[in-house]
């Protein structure tokens, strides 16, 4: 797990353009499934044929990660950007970035501090006042690179360190296309649907088209999520705390999960001695929003493995989080027929 | 009809949680119609089939009301919340609040702001008297939700409890049901759920039940208070036909079936043109290739608080009108 975690954090895969990521996990889950089909939208539908009856469920975890798309090359050869998805601006200035296909490297730079005025030092840059420095002398030289309209991604590698922690980039929700792939490995009673969906980031658009041409009778969301368990802020706050196991969202602003849906993820992890904790927020949202509200509706519930930092080049998450995740995914999976 | 909503306000049921509610309905409805089903989301569908020569026509009313989710439980027993629709800080210092089981609450703040405008949902909780965590975690746990306390009052012909929306909304269809004697229409009665959410329940309903038209029905806001937000809307005067609100422009035809209805009757009515908010109809229109749709609204002050505050003549008046709109044949 912690090498497939490894090479799908590090793939390339902005909203839009997770063309990296969907070749590797194609590699990965063919020789798993029955059939795999890549939809219009681009999105993987990995399908398992069920050995006993045909009720319909839905893994779904999203391939696409926050990023920027390069929106205008300057005279001087520096890259203005917008980002894509929902980015903290205090985070940018000094990181790493790839831009476009052939990766070309770049940092995000700002005013130097001795040339802000005192009102700039108070508040947060915005992204907008910032740019991307690939190193070239002139426009000229930029445009032999980049064009507008390339994606750039943050240029991070992946880290096992600490009491079995991980820090990457895109942990959300690479920990979730991870989970799915190792969910592909058993077999099961029903049909199954793997999907790894693009642009979640970007308003949850991959999974409204997936949903609504699979049809699932029951949908499990496995996401990466926030965790703010750090100095600084109030425990009521924290929403999700690491190391305590995949939380379970009651709700989000996206969807409402299913309650027998919740009991069963519940019963599930007490049976198996996994630990879980429930989500204490409801921000954010998820898949499971478009997925629950396809055509008639859909049974949907959603597992998080708890990230700090999450959305930056180093979110951090617990090795032991997402391998309780996996187990109560395959545990899950195995509940699912009797409902 | 007073009976009616005060029995529907009483009852527990923030969105997400909508089951007592369900039930309730359906026991009052059950022997006025055809059938009774409920969805995957928790949608409470009555159909009551027509002679086979009318249109599908779709009525909503949604059976959510807005609640405080509790997210975490303090040292001392205190329950830290979030919002599930639109709860706020005025309106929630020091109410009163109840859980599902009937355990009481009070919704109190952290008293060390210098002003008011510091308060915010964060910054507030619910006591309900424990003394410890432990104490409070036997009662409540993790994703429970509270409504405002509810209680009922009459006050000059007017009806004033939590919970008017929409279970004003929802009397109105119940009543309408009990009413119609004969429709060539086949009518879909859907007390929806999560509207408060983001018209959940409706979008998935509508989409299922393929209807020819769609009727919301739910409360409105009034400009009829000393200094408010100016509004062509007052309490009394007549349900509310909507032109528009946020989230949909009233179908010209399903405006001019309701206004040429009520004028037929002498129904006395008025016209609604809402700044914000949306409600069921907003789903209903989008679905599909696109559903005619409109609202029938009730005009409430204070809507999202623990005093909503409605007319009871317009209630008997909106009964009236849509009565007489799903016994006729229509032309759309």
């Amino acid at each position: 797990m912690s090498d497939l975690l490894k090479r799908l954090t590090e793939a390339r895969g902005v909203s839009g353009n997770e063309d990296q990521v969907r070749q590797l996990i194609l590699e990965e889950v063919t020789p798993l499934v029955d059939e795999v089909r890549v939809d219009n939208m681009g999105s993987i539908i990995a399908f398992k044929k069920g050995v006993k009856s045909d009720k319909k469920v839905m893994l779904c975890a999203h391939m696409d990660e926050v990023g920027f798309i390069i929106t205008r090359i300057d005279d001087n050869g520096m890259l203005k950007f917008a980002p894509v998805g929902s980015i903290d601006p205090r985070i940018l200035p000094s990181k790493r970035v790839k831009i476009g296909d052939k990766a070309i490297p770049g940092v995000l730079g700002i005013k130097a501090i001795h040339l802000q005025e005192p009102s700039e030092r108070e508040t947060a840059a915005k992204a907008k006042q910032m740019y991307i420095d690939i190193g070239a002398k002139n426009r000229e030289e930029a445009e032999r690179l980049v064009k507008p309209g390339d994606y750039a991604v943050f240029d991070s590698e992946c880290v096992y360190f600490g009491d079995s922690k991980v820090k990457s980039k895109a942990l959300d929700d690479r920990v979730g296309c991870a989970v799915l792939i190792e969910s592909l490995k058993g077999s099961y009673p029903f049909d199954l649907y793997a999907c790894f969906t693009v642009q979640e980031e970007v308003g949850l658009r991959g999974a409204k088209v997936a949903a609504y041409s699979i049809q699932p009778d029951i949908a499990l969301v496995v996401e990466g999520t926030t965790c703010s368990d750090v100095p600084g802020v109030e425990p009521h706050r924290y929403s999700t705390r690491m190391g305590e196991g995949p939380a379970i969202s009651i709700a989000d602003l996206t969807s409402y999960s299913n309650k027998k849906l919740v009991s069963l993820l519940i019963e599930c992890a007490e049976k198996a001695d996994i630990p879980f904790q429930i989500k204490e927020s409801v921000s954010g949202g998820n898949d499971a929003g478009e997925i629950q509200r396809a055509r008639g509706g859909t049974m949907t519930a959603v597992v998080s493995v708890p990230c700090r930092y999450i959305h930056s080049p180093s979110s951090v998450a617990d090795l032991n989080d997402i391998n309780n995740t996996l187990r109560l995914v395959q545990e899950f999976l195995k509940g699912c027929e009797a409902l | 009809m007073k009976d009616l909503v005060k029995k529907l306000t009483s009852i527990y049921g923030p969105a997400g949680n909508e089951e007592l509610v369900s039930q309730a309905i359906r026991e009052e409805i059950e022997p006025y119609v055809d059938e009774v089903k409920v969805d995957v989301m928790g949608n409470l569908i009555a159909i009551k089939k027509g002679n086979g020569n009318g249109k599908r026509i779709m009525l909503a009313a949604h059976m959510d009301q807005i609640g405080l989710m509790v997210t975490h439980i303090d040292d001392k027993g205190f329950i830290r919340f979030t919002n599930l629709g639109g709860i706020s800080v005025p309106n929630s210092i020091n109410r009163r609040v109840m859980f599902k089981d009937g355990l009481a609450g009070v919704i109190g703040y952290e008293t060390e702001v210098d002003s008011w405008k510091e308060i915010t949902l964060s910054k507030m909780y619910i006591d309900i008297g424990a003394s410890s965590k432990e104490e409070t975690e036997e009662l409540v746990k993790i994703g429970d939700v509270a409504i405002y306390h509810p209680h009922f009052s009459e006050s000059n012909g007017k009806y004033i409890s939590g919970a008017m929306d929409d279970r004003a909304g929802c009397a109105l269809l119940v009543q309408t049901i009990k009413n119609i004697s004969s429709t060539p229409n086949d009518l879909y009665f859907v007390f929806t759920v999560q509207e408060e959410l983001g018209l959940r329940g409706a979008r998935t309903s509508a989409y299922a039940l393929e209807p020819d038209l769609g009727i919301a029905v739910d409360v409105t806001a009034t400009g009829d208070t000393p200094k408010c937000r100016p509004m062509a809307v007052s309490l009394g005067k007549g349900p509310a036909i909507k032109i528009k609100d946020a989230s949909v422009l009233a179908h010209p035809l399903v405006k001019e079936l309701m206004i040429s209805t009520a004028q037929k009757h002498g129904i006395p009515y008025q016209l609604e043109i809402l700044e914000y908010g949306g409600t069921d109809s907003g789903a209903i229109h989008l679905s599909r290739g696109g559903v005619p749709s409109g609202v029938l609204s009730i005009p409430c002050r204070y809507v999202h608080s623990d005093s909503e505050t409605i007319d009871a003549s317009d209630m008997e008046n909106g009964v009236k009108l849509l009565t007489k709109i799903l016994e006729e044949n229509i032309n759309i």
